[in-house]
């Protein structure tokens, strides 16, 4: 085990405690870079999208996560981010422009979001950004004028300095993950300064956060516009991934997905954010595969069990047409959820603690410390 | 003028009056305690004067200023740190971002200074940090610095809720109850911190207590309220003396 000697209180602002944190992420960044070089331009496509979700994750974070306000509507303010694109780049705006006033956008909506979302808490802030997002929907499939409606808008390859970037090729992947190493590294600036913590003051109480001179109206404002800029940006690299954007790929289920980004990658973490996006976007090709293999493989082993050939056949049937029943990627979803928040409230990312410390403590881990006790402290509270 | 005075301070919820015309002063540098029987409205006073609560009438006035109209965070801006009678701390925090939001109210960088983490915010962080550490080191909590709240047993997280009002450098502190849920030895240190804001950090101090003996070594000077009203004031023999608050506590 490590005992970190701190002699300067440089060591408590800095990101990296000490030098094995240096090593670990100079490795992980490494093999990210020599990544595009080795892997199949299926799976490179699939790492595209784990940047972009995790980008959103890291939004959702800092709302969500360390802010304390639940947001059902982050998928619309991905569908601003990329239908902003979409409509500038018509009238060949520049990448940086309309990637900045994708951002600008977003984040002042978020701002006007936020404001209603004053004096809301809890399940009715889940509702009132539900809404939200339903309009936004709503808008993009009707105003036709500028969004195309639900015919959708082609988006065309972006063109960097004068170079075409095509969405298949390293430099987008490059692109995406500059813009989500940039987020976390301003995340965890913000998290290291006055804002942050005023963020996560609010979070753990509202009433102490204000008597320390934090006023929490304005640093919610705050938290949904950052949280709604940073998706916005995914949503231009969103619409350039896909090239072709529609209001039906802005839907709740979007925006459930990256509530499960956060919830199972682990919610007080921007690791948790990273985690769980690649959680999320594996899985669909994970649930793919099953839907496609799973019967053969149920049938082979009732075979196995000496089942008839018409049995067999019968079995296959069965299991193909459950598996390809509409809706179970939603119930599957759903059943996720809910095992992590009642085994592992803290996610992957909090199950990776625990291992660490394991092996830290090699001989001397007991399984109670990770146990969540009750302290019942907080009798009243002047809500 | 007085440093801190409330003028015929009013809480009425519907009928029931809560704080009832009070008026009292607190002069600079002096530790004022607030006594009396359950529901007497003493917390109300302070919810009153931290702008929880909205009073129904009266007005407060703190370094001749009245601020009655100010919104709940520009109190703390303005040098009025509180504890809270049920502990209020950021649980899934670490003890030392608790105390660092102590430090909000002396926070000037902006937004995206702060996203850059520029030098700036870079400098001021030591400065809060430097802050925190003295702190740290009056009440001894050096053992605690990275532990989360949630961790933590009852008597350290009354103590660090003490240092995150300190942490703010207050001029008037607030303390709720400071000695409730502590065994007799942490009382013991409590009274001394109290003694030592006053002469060392020269901080004004008005506080809610019932331990009784923590109020004669501390105060300098004693309310008895009840009902909402002012029973009596003066200094802690007279005002446990007067026949009213015996009354008040033992029953006529």
């Amino acid at each position: 085990m490590r005992f970190l000697f701190k002699t300067d209180y440089e060591d408590d602002i800095k990101l990296f405690p000490h030098s094995g944190y240096v090593v670990s992420y100079g490795l992980l960044l490494a093999v990210l870079l020599i990544a595009p070089y080795v892997l199949s331009s299926y799976l490179m496509s699939q790492l595209v999208f784990v940047c972009i979700y995790a980008t959103v994750g890291v939004a959702l974070m800092i709302l969500t996560g360390f802010t304390g306000q639940a947001s059902l509507g982050h998928a619309a303010f991905l569908a601003i981010g990329a239908y902003t694109a979409a409509y500038l780049q018509k009238y060949n705006v520049p990448f940086p422009v309309y990637f900045l006033a994708a951002g600008v956008l977003t984040g002042c909506i978020g701002a006007l979001v936020g404001f209603p979302a004053l004096r809301l808490q809890g399940i009715y802030l889940v509702i009132a950004t539900i809404s939200f997002a339903f309009i936004v929907e709503e808008i993009l499939a009707r105003w036709e004028s500028v969004t195309n409606g639900n015919e959708g808008m082609r988006v065309k390859a972006l063109s960097l300095l004068g170079v075409t970037v095509s969405r298949d090729s390293p430099t987008f992947y490059f692109l995406c993950l500059a813009v989500l190493v940039l987020t976390i590294v301003g995340t965890l600036n913000l998290l290291r300064s006055p804002t942050g913590r005023a963020f996560v003051a609010i979070r753990d109480s509202e009433t102490a956060a204000r008597s320390m001179g934090v006023n929490v109206a304005l640093y919610k404002v705050k938290s949904f516009a950052i949280s709604a800029a940073i998706t916005g940006f995914a949503g231009v690299l969103f619409a350039h991934k896909l090239s072709f954007i529609s209001p039906e790929m802005f839907t709740l289920q979007l925006s459930i997905e990256f509530i499960i980004v956060i919830l199972i990658g682990g919610t007080f973490s921007l690791h948790g954010a990273v985690l769980g996006a690649i959680f999320i976007v594996m899985l669909d090709p994970f649930l793919t595969y099953l839907k496609d293999d799973m019967p053969g493989i149920i049938a082979g082993i009732a075979a196995m069990f000496g089942a008839g050939t018409a049995t067999v056949a019968n079995v296959q049937s069965k299991v193909a047409a459950f598996a390809s029943l509409n809706g179970l990627k939603g119930a599957i979803y759903g059943i996720i959820i809910m095992l992590f928040v009642l085994f592992e409230p803290l996610g992957i990312y909090g199950r990776w603690l625990k291992i660490k410390l394991f092996f830290q403590l090699f001989p001397l881990y007991k399984r109670a410390t990770f146990k969540r006790q009750k302290i019942y402290v907080k009798s009243e509270r002047n809500r | 003028m007085s440093y801190f005075r409330a003028e015929n301070l009013s809480l009425h919820f519907g009928g029931l009056k809560a704080v009832d015309a009070v008026s009292f002063a607190v002069e600079k540098g002096e530790i004022l305690s607030i006594i009396g029987p359950n529901g007497a409205g003493k917390s109300s006073i302070f919810n009153l004067i931290s702008r929880i609560y909205r009073p129904t009438s009266g007005r407060i006035f703190f370094e001749d200023h009245d601020i009655t109209e100010e919104p709940p965070y520009d109190i703390a801006r303005l040098g009025i740190a509180r504890t809270f009678q049920n502990i209020e701390l950021f649980e899934n925090a670490t003890v030392l971002s608790n105390l660092l939001v102590g430090r909000h109210r002396h926070s000037t960088t902006q937004l995206w200074q702060e996203l850059l983490f520029l030098p700036s915010v870079r400098a001021n962080e030591k400065v809060h940090r430097r802050r925190v550490e003295q702190v740290i080191e009056l009440l001894d909590l050096e053992p605690y610095r990275d532990k989360l709240i949630s961790g933590l047993p009852y008597g350290v997280r009354k103590v660090i809720e003490l240092a995150r009002a300190l942490c703010s450098e207050p001029k008037l502190i607030l303390l709720d109850e400071p000695s409730s849920g502590l065994n007799v030895e942490e009382t013991d240190d409590m009274s001394f911190w109290i003694r030592d804001m006053k002469s060392e950090l020269g901080v004004t101090v008005l506080m809610v207590e019932h331990d009784m003996s923590l109020v004669n070594r501390v105060s300098d000077r004693v309310i008895a309220l009840n009902y909402g009203r002012v029973l009596a004031m003066g200094s802690p023999t007279d005002v446990q003396q007067h026949p009213d608050v015996v009354a008040a506590y033992l029953g006529a």
